[in-house]
């Protein structure tokens, strides 16, 4: 940490580096645990031949058609202290979920999950069923199928569903707002502290949080991006 | 080792397959016509298509059985298949294509079986390269490495050859005899094409109308057709129906118009009456082509015609002459030009007697 944000009537213009500590930490656990219930629900969506699968696409696209608010409501209520997970959580950890980290998390994760769902799904789809019937006949399992297959084929696009999912996460007020609230440290994300920069009339401040987002972003994008395309230069054109 | 089918499925409301045959080990010939059911026979011996009734072993080992409730899942049931297009991994290098399926022994003896195998099929330097920067016939042999690397117990393959030139074709197939020989290991190679049936195979399964139509040595089964749906698919490209005029048993011959014609030919005595109709097929590779009138020929049947047309199909120039009905005539590039054959041309069909099968 190097610069303390000293309240909002300060008038010298500070960075919140506290918020951007956590927001990065938001985006790194959510990422990480999308891309850990991701991977097997594309693989599922993919694959499966359940007849209802349709349903279950339509709630994972969900998140990209409601308005945060809504999206942050509905889970504000599911962890809430009388709801039944709230409840649960309670009696296991000794807290709520509401206006904690863990409970920003859930949330985050929900509202970004068709961004790591959707390009992964595409990606898997991709793959020729060719190779998938030739491992196969190879004496491959699923498992080392999906390992030494479809994975590698697929990279391209788990990478693009782990940087949007991660780059959507940062991004994210609304569900923030209604789950999170506004703890610094705890759930004051950047977003939220360039709000209440802004809301104060602290300009500057607002302004050099919000630029130090957009270069660390545009660099990050531009890092992975970089990366994908030396990753891809030794396959074959599709 | 010997690979027993029985195989009954429903592929639309018109078409059923429904075939029961036995393969020993060496090469057989799964043939027949484009959608005759070839491929979704190979695909249920290897368990990617399920057959709705049937029993599939190998020797008394069952892969299915619809009576028993046997269904072993693809994985277990080593059989090596080469699918037409090969589906070798993009993604990784020859050496990886060929290790993929070897069983978990350890990393040494997997590394070193690979080597052995890409060697016997001449690919060894090859290794490190990827499917896409090799040549179709080295991809081929990669895919066929790569399905003999698993010891599989019955090895598939359809037509995993058919887009390569002769020479390489046999040359591969070679390769593939010598590894085979030692293992006793069933064969089924499916193709449409006539030419490989007698190039490639012991023996030969002909398919049609989803039945096993014929089956035995090439040279049994495909030059005598009994029927003339396997006349067709049998590669006799010319099937023409006739009616007997006269007949010299004592000459072995018989003379025939072509029903719809004047044209008048000698084919060889069948034992049919004068007045009863029957059918003649003859070969495309087997009618010779003349420039001017041949004089002074032991051939028996000369007929004046004029090219209809003509067009290159891989190194054979197929034409069409229209001598009476109309004829399919294979010829080679050098004879065409020799000949300056080309559209509207006349030129004179000669056939002998015995090029002639009369189809009963």
């Amino acid at each position: 940490m190097g610069l303390r944000r000293s309240g909002a009537l300060t008038p010298e213009t500070s960075v919140d580096w506290q918020a951007i500590a956590l927001t990065l930490k938001l985006a790194t656990v959510v990422c990480a645990a999308l891309m850990l219930i991701g991977l097997p629900l594309a693989y599922w969506l993919t694959f499966s031949r359940w007849r209802w699968k349709f349903l279950v696409e339509s709630v994972v696209a969900l998140p990209l058609v409601l308005p945060p608010t809504v999206l942050g409501f509905y889970v504000l209520v599911a962890i809430g202290a009388r709801s039944p997970i709230g409840q649960v959580w309670t009696t296991w950890f000794g807290h709520g979920l509401a206006f904690t980290f863990e409970g920003l998390v859930i949330a985050s994760m929900l509202y970004s999950l068709p961004f790591a769902v959707q390009p992964i799904a595409a990606a898997f789809s991709q793959v020729d069923p060719a190779l998938l019937e030739a491992s196969s006949t190879l004496g491959a399992s699923r498992p080392r199928t999906f390992a030494r297959v479809v994975m590698p084929l697929s990279l391209k696009g788990v990478l693009t569903g782990a940087i949007l999912s991660f780059a959507h996460t940062i991004g994210e007020f609304g569900v923030v707002v209604m789950v999170g609230g506004n703890v610094p440290g705890v759930t004051r994300t950047v977003s939220i502290s360039i709000y209440d920069d802004v809301q104060a009339l602290d300009y500057a401040s607002a302004n050099a949080t919000a630029l130090l987002l957009v270069a660390f972003s545009f660099v990050v994008l531009a890092l992975v991006y970089a990366l994908n395309r030396k990753v891809w230069a030794a396959q074959p054109k599709p | 080792m010997m690979l027993s089918v029985r195989f009954r499925k429903r592929l639309s409301d018109a078409f059923t397959l429904d075939v029961d045959f036995a393969v020993p080990a060496g090469v057989t010939i799964l043939f027949g016509a484009s959608g005759s059911g070839k491929t979704t026979v190979l695909r249920g011996i290897a368990g990617l298509t399920r057959p709705d009734a049937g029993r599939i072993a190998v020797q008394d080992i069952p892969l299915f059985d619809s009576a028993a409730d046997i269904d072993i899942p693809v994985p277990q049931r080593k059989v090596g298949y080469v699918a037409q297009h090969l589906a070798l991994f993009p993604h990784l290098t020859v050496h990886g294509n060929v290790e993929y399926g070897i069983s978990r022994v350890d990393r040494y003896r997997r590394a070193e079986r690979a080597q052995m195998i890409l060697a016997s099929f001449k690919i060894a330097h090859l290794s490190g390269r990827k499917p896409g920067e090799i040549s179709g016939g080295e991809q081929q042999r990669t895919a066929l490495a790569r399905a003999l690397a698993t010891d599989p117990r019955v090895l598939l393959l359809d037509e995993p050859l058919s887009a390569l030139d002769y020479a390489t074709q046999t040359h591969i197939m070679d390769d593939l005899r010598t590894w085979i020989s030692e293992r006793a290991v069933p064969v089924v190679y499916v193709t449409h094409a006539h030419r490989e049936v007698f190039a490639l195979g012991e023996r030969v399964i002909v398919l049609g109308g989803g039945r096993v139509q014929a089956q035995g040595i090439p040279h049994d089964v495909l030059d005598a057709p009994a029927r003339h749906a396997l006349a067709i698919i049998a590669g006799f490209e010319n099937v023409f129906e006739a009616t007997v005029l006269s007949s010299r048993a004592d000459w072995g011959t018989m003379s025939c118009r072509v029903a719809g014609t004047t044209t008048e030919v000698e084919v060889p005595f069948s034992g049919a009456e004068p007045g009863a109709p029957i059918r003649l097929a003859v070969r495309a590779g087997d009618i010779l082509v003349a420039g001017a009138e041949p004089h002074a020929l032991s051939a028996r049947n000369v007929l004046e015609g004029v090219i209809g047309s003509l067009h290159r199909q891989g190194p054979t120039i197929v034409a069409h002459v229209i001598a009476g009905p109309s004829f399919e005539v294979h010829l080679t590039p050098g004879a065409c030009e020799s000949l300056s054959l080309a559209q509207g041309r006349p030129v004179w069909l000669v056939i002998k007697t015995y090029s002639w099968r009369v189809v009963v």
